[in-house]
C-alpha cells in the first residue's frame, strides 16, 4: 500500500472537517493508501510521531503522499516560530519532509497560496509553493516532489471533500500528471470550471435580475460581491453537505479557490465604476457585458424581476405561459 | 523532572504540555498553544461586515459558532432585532455543529485512549478496542455517516460547512421553504434514531431525565448497557475517572441558543465546591498576557491589543489568560448544564466536589440528548411564510460585545467600530479559558490546575491519565490563540 502523512500547519482544521464527511479512513483504504499519521485521528503522539517524521526525513520510511493543511508561517524573522510542532518550527518540518514525498498536496487555500493567515501583518504566512499568485512560498518555485510534480494545490476554503479525495485517488492510482494541473497547479478535475457554472440562480444572472439585500433570491454578482464568475471550481455542479452550495443559500462567492482571495475587502459589496462591476466575468469583454446586461434587463420577465428582490418565490412560473 | 509532551493529537489543533514531576506526581503543568495566525490583526481597519467572512475561518470545527458571535456583535451595534425565524434556523445549524463536535470528540478523540495497550488486561479492553480503536473501531461505519448526515443541515441552511456567509446580524440569508423545513426534520429524526440505538441504546428523553448519580449507575447496567454511553460509564467507574482532572472550581456559561423566552441554556456561574450559582458579570472579564507571547496590553478585552512578541520574558503560550473577576473559569458542556441546573450534573459535581474527566464527558453526551429534541422543536416552529432575515441597518460607532456558547464553551467577541470599520477586535474562545496559561499573579489555568497532583508513577508523561485529562476538555487549539 502507498503511504500518506497529513500535517496541519497554520490551519483552522476545516479541511480535515470537510473530508471527514466522506469517512476518510475507509476512503483512503479503498484507494490503497495507508494513513501513517493524522493529527486529529491517529493514536500515536509525542515521541512516536517525532520518530516517524525523523525516519521519513532520513529516508528510512517511504512516504508517497504528504498532505499539508494550513499556511506555512515563516515569521518571526524567518524562524517559523509562530507555528511550533514536535519540537521544531513546522516550517522546518515541511522543508525537510516535502522533498521526500512522492507527491505533496496542499489541502486548502492556506497551504496552496497562504489563504487567510497571509492577510496577517506579522506572521509572514505563505502557501507551500505560492505566496498568493507569486511562485515561491515556503518550498520555493523550483520544488518538485520525488514523483516529479509541483505541489498539488487543492484550493478552497474549505475545499469540497471530493476535490481532496479525488486528487488523492488520482495520485494513488498514478494518474495525475503535470497536464492535469492548471496554471496554479490546481487539479483540473475541479478547476476547469467556474464556480458560476450550474449556479442555481442562473436565470437571475442571465437577466441581470439582481438581489440588493443578502436574503433576496436574485443574482448576487451585480451588488452583493459574488465572484463566482471569476473563481475556478465546479462548486455549483457538486452538492455540498448533502444538497447545499454557497450561492444556493445566498452565501456570496468570495472566490475562496483563488490565490489572494483574503485580500478582498468589503466581501459583501460589488465594487463598481460608473455603475459597472469592476470584476467582470472571466474572459468577457467589458463592452459586451455592458451591452448584454442592458439588453437582458430590458427583457427581464416580471416573474424574474419580482422574485429577484424577494426572499421567497413571490411569482411562480405559470404553466403554459411564456 | 521536567517533561514536555507534544505533539498531542486527537485534539483540534496542536497543544504542548510541560509537566514538572516529583516522586511520580505532577507538581505543576504548563499548557502552551504553539500556533499564532493573527486573526485579530487581520480584522483591523476592514469594513465591519468583513468579520462575517473572516472570523469563521479561525476555526473549521466551531465555524458556525464563530459566525454567530460575529453576527451577534454586529447586531449589538445595530439596534435592530433579528427575524425570529432566522434565530431559530441559526439555532438549528448551531446545534447540529455542536452535536457533531460532541460526537466527534467522544468517538474519534476521547474513547480511542481506552484501546491503548496499557489497558490490556482490563475486563472491558477487548470490546473497547474492537469498538473504539483509532481509525479502525467498528463504530466508524455508523458514526461517521451519522455525523455527515447531521451536517447536511449546513447544506440546507448555510450552503456548506465549514465556513459560510449565510449567518447575518438579521438572521440567515436563506428563507427556508416547506421542502427545506421537512428535510431538516428528517435529518434530525434520523439522527435521533442513531443516538437512541448506537450511542445511548435508550430514548433521548430517558437520558435527559437522568436525575442523579445513582440513576446514572443504574442506567449503565440496565437495558441501555449495550450502548456506547454505558460502555464509557463502566470504564469511567472502573478507572475512577470521577477523581481525575479536577477543575479549578468556577464554572461559567454565557447563555446558549437564543429564543423568545431567553436562551435554551442560561448564562451564569456555578461554584462546584459550594454549589452556589450566580449571574455572569461579563464586565469582570479580563485577559492577561503575563505568560503569553504578546506585548503589554490593557486587561479589559474592549481595550486590549494583540501584538505578538516572542521575546517576552516568562511567556510560554500564544494563548492569553482570560479571567472572570480575577479567577480562572472552566467552560463547556459541563459548565452550561451546571449553570442550567441539570440535576444529574449538579449531583455529579456535588459527589465529586469538582469537575472531573467523567463529568465533562457525561455532560457532553447529556447535551446531545437535550439538544436533539430542542432542535426538533425549533424546526417544527419555523414559519415558512415569515421572514428569515431582518433588513440591514447602519453599524453604530462604539464598543460592543457578544458571547455565544460553542460546543466547548463560551466564545466572546469584543468589537469597536468606527465609521463602519473595525477599530478593535478581541476574541476569547472556549479553550482560551480552559487551556489558559498562568496570569500575572501566577495562577494556573483550568487544565494546568486539573493536571496538578496526578500520580503518574514511573510512566511519567506517558501515563494515560494525563491524556484523559487533556482530552476531557475537548480542546480546540485553533480557536485558542487564533
Amino acid at each position: 500500500m502507498k503511504t500518506l502523512v497529513w500535517l496541519q500547519a497554520g490551519s483552522c482544521g476545516g479541511c480535515t472537517m470537510s473530508v471527514l464527511e466522506r469517512g476518510l479512513f475507509d476512503a483512503l483504504r479503498r484507494m490503497g493508501l495507508r494513513l501513517l499519521w493524522h493529527p486529529s485521528l491517529s493514536l500515536d503522539e509525542g515521541g512516536r510521531v517525532r520518530a516517524l517524521l525523523d525516519s521519513i526525513v532520513a529516508g528510512e520510511t517511504h512516504l508517497d503522499i504528504l498532505c499539508v493543511e494550513g499556511a506555512a508561517l515563516r515569521g518571526p524573522g524567518g524562524t517559523g516560530r509562530f507555528d511550533r510542532f514536535a519540537g521544531r518550527a513546522m516550517l522546518d518540518w515541511l522543508r525537510d519532509l516535502a522533498p521526500r514525498a512522492g507527491a505533496c498536496v496542499a489541502v486548502g487555500s492556506c497551504a496552496a497560496f497562504g489563504g487567510l493567515p497571509a492577510a496577517a501583518p506579522s506572521t509572514d504566512a505563505v502557501g507551500l509553493q505560492y505566496a498568493d499568485d507569486a511562485p515561491g512560498g515556503a518550498l520555493g518555485a523550483d520544488y518538485v516532489s520525488a514523483g516529479g510534480l509541483p505541489v498539488v494545490n487543492v484550493s478552497g476554503c474549505a475545499p469540497h471533500p471530493d476535490w481532496i479525495l479525488e486528487t488523492l485517488q488520482a495520485l494513488a492510482a498514478g494518474c495525475l500528471g503535470p497536464a492535469d494541473l492548471d496554471v496554479f497547479a490546481r487539479p483540473r478535475l475541479f478547476a476547469d470550471h467556474l464556480a458560476h457554472h450550474g449556479c442555481a440562480r442562473n436565470e437571475f444572472y442571465e437577466f441581470k435580475a439582481s438581489a440588493e439585500a443578502p436574503y433576496e433570491r436574485g443574482c448576487l454578482m451585480e451588488s452583493l460581491g459574488c465572484k463566482a464568475t471569476q473563481a475556478v471550481g465546479d462548486c455549483a455542479q457538486r452538492v455540498w453537505n448533502g444538497g447545499g452550495g454557497c450561492t444556493r443559500v445566498g452565501s456570496t462567492c468570495i472566490a475562496c479557490t483563488s490565490p489572494g482571495f483574503q485580500n478582498g475587502k468589503d466581501f459583501h459589496h460589488t465594487p463598481k465604476i460608473a455603475g459597472i462591476p469592476v470584476g467582470l466575468p472571466l474572459d468577457m469583454p467589458k463592452a459586451w457585458f455592458v451591452a448584454l446586461a442592458a439588453l437582458s434587463k430590458s427583457a427581464t420577465p416580471a416573474r424574474v424581476k419580482t422574485n429577484a428582490r424577494s426572499d421567497r418565490i413571490e411569482t411562480p412560473p405559470e404553466p403554459g405561459k411564456a | 523532572m521536567r517533561i514536555t509532551l507534544g505533539p498531542i493529537n486527537r485534539v483540534e489543533g496542536d497543544v504542548e504540555v510541560t509537566l514538572d514531576i516529583e516522586a511520580g506526581v505532577v507538581r505543576a503543568a504548563r499548557v502552551a498553544a504553539p500556533l499564532y495566525r493573527g486573526f485579530e490583526e487581520i480584522l483591523l481597519g476592514r469594513p465591519a461586515e468583513d468579520a462575517l467572512a473572516i472570523v469563521p475561518r479561525i476555526c473549521g470545527i466551531c465555524s458556525v459558532s464563530q459566525s454567530l458571535a460575529a453576527a451577534a456583535v454586529l447586531r449589538a451595534a445595530r439596534e435592530a432585532p433579528a427575524a425570529a425565524n432566522g434565530l431559530a434556523a441559526a439555532n438549528v445549524a448551531h446545534a447540529a455543529e455542536n452535536i457533531a463536535d460532541h460526537l466527534t470528540h467522544f468517538y474519534l478523540f476521547f474513547m480511542p485512549d481506552f484501546a491503548r495497550d496499557s489497558y490490556r488486561g482490563r475486563s472491558w479492553f477487548v470490546a473497547t478496542q474492537q469498538r473504539f480503536a483509532a481509525g479502525a473501531g467498528t463504530h466508524l461505519s455508523a458514526t461517521l455517516p451519522a455525523r455527515a448526515r447531521l451536517l447536511n443541515t449546513q447544506g440546507i441552511i448555510a450552503g456548506k460547512w465549514p465556513h459560510s456567509l449565510a449567518f447575518r446580524p438579521g438572521g440567515v440569508t436563506r428563507a427556508l421553504d416547506l421542502s427545506a423545513k421537512l428535510q431538516l426534520a428528517t435529518i434530525f429524526a434520523e439522527f435521533r434514531e442513531f443516538a437512541e440505538s448506537a450511542l445511548f441504546a435508550a430514548p433521548l428523553e430517558e437520558v435527559a431525565g437522568l436525575g442523579d448519580a445513582a440513576a446514572l449507575a443504574r442506567f449503565a447496567e440496565g437495558p441501555a448497557a449495550t450502548g456506547d454511553f454505558a460502555a464509557f460509564l463502566r470504564i469511567a467507574d472502573d478507572l475512577r475517572l470521577r477523581d481525575l482532572g479536577r477543575g479549578p472550581g468556577l464554572l461559567m456559561a454565557a447563555g446558549a441558543y437564543a429564543g423568545a423566552q431567553g436562551p435554551q441554556f442560561p448564562a451564569g456561574v456555578f461554584e462546584s465546591a459550594t454549589g452556589a450559582a450566580g449571574p455572569l458579570r461579563i464586565e469582570t472579564v479580563t485577559e492577561d498576557v503575563a505568560c503569553a507571547w504578546y506585548g503589554d496590553s490593557p486587561l479589559d478585552p474592549a481595550q486590549a491589543e494583540t501584538r505578538p512578541d516572542m521575546e517576552r520574558p516568562g511567556a510560554y503560550s500564544f494563548a492569553k489568560a482570560p479571567r472572570l473577576a480575577g479567577r480562572a473559569a472552566e467552560v463547556g458542556a459541563l459548565a452550561r448544564q451546571a449553570v442550567a441546573g441539570h440535576p444529574l450534573i449538579r449531583d455529579l459535581l456535588r459527589r465529586d466536589g469538582a469537575s472531573s474527566v467523567e463529568s465533562r464527558v457525561v455532560a457532553r453526551l447529556l447535551e446531545i440528548a437535550l439538544l436533539v429534541p430542542a432542535a426538533q422543536a425549533w424546526i417544527a416552529a419555523l414559519r415558512v411564510d415569515a421572514p428569515f432575515c431582518a433588513a440591514d441597518v447602519a453599524t453604530r460607532d462604539g464598543d460592543f460585545v457578544a458571547q455565544v456558547e460553542a460546543a466547548r464553551g463560551t466564545l466572546g467577541h469584543w468589537a469597536r467600530y468606527r465609521d463602519g470599520r473595525i477599530d478593535r477586535y478581541q476574541i476569547i474562545a472556549p479553550t482560551t479559558w480552559n487551556f489558559s496559561p498562568r496570569d500575572g499573579a501566577g495562577m494556573p489555568g483550568p487544565l494546568e490546575c486539573a493536571l496538578q497532583g496526578i500520580a503518574v508513577g514511573d510512566a511519567a508523561a506517558d501515563h494515560v491519565a494525563v491524556q484523559h485529562t487533556i482530552r476531557s476538555f475537548d480542546p480546540c487549539m485553533v480557536c485558542t490563540a487564533h
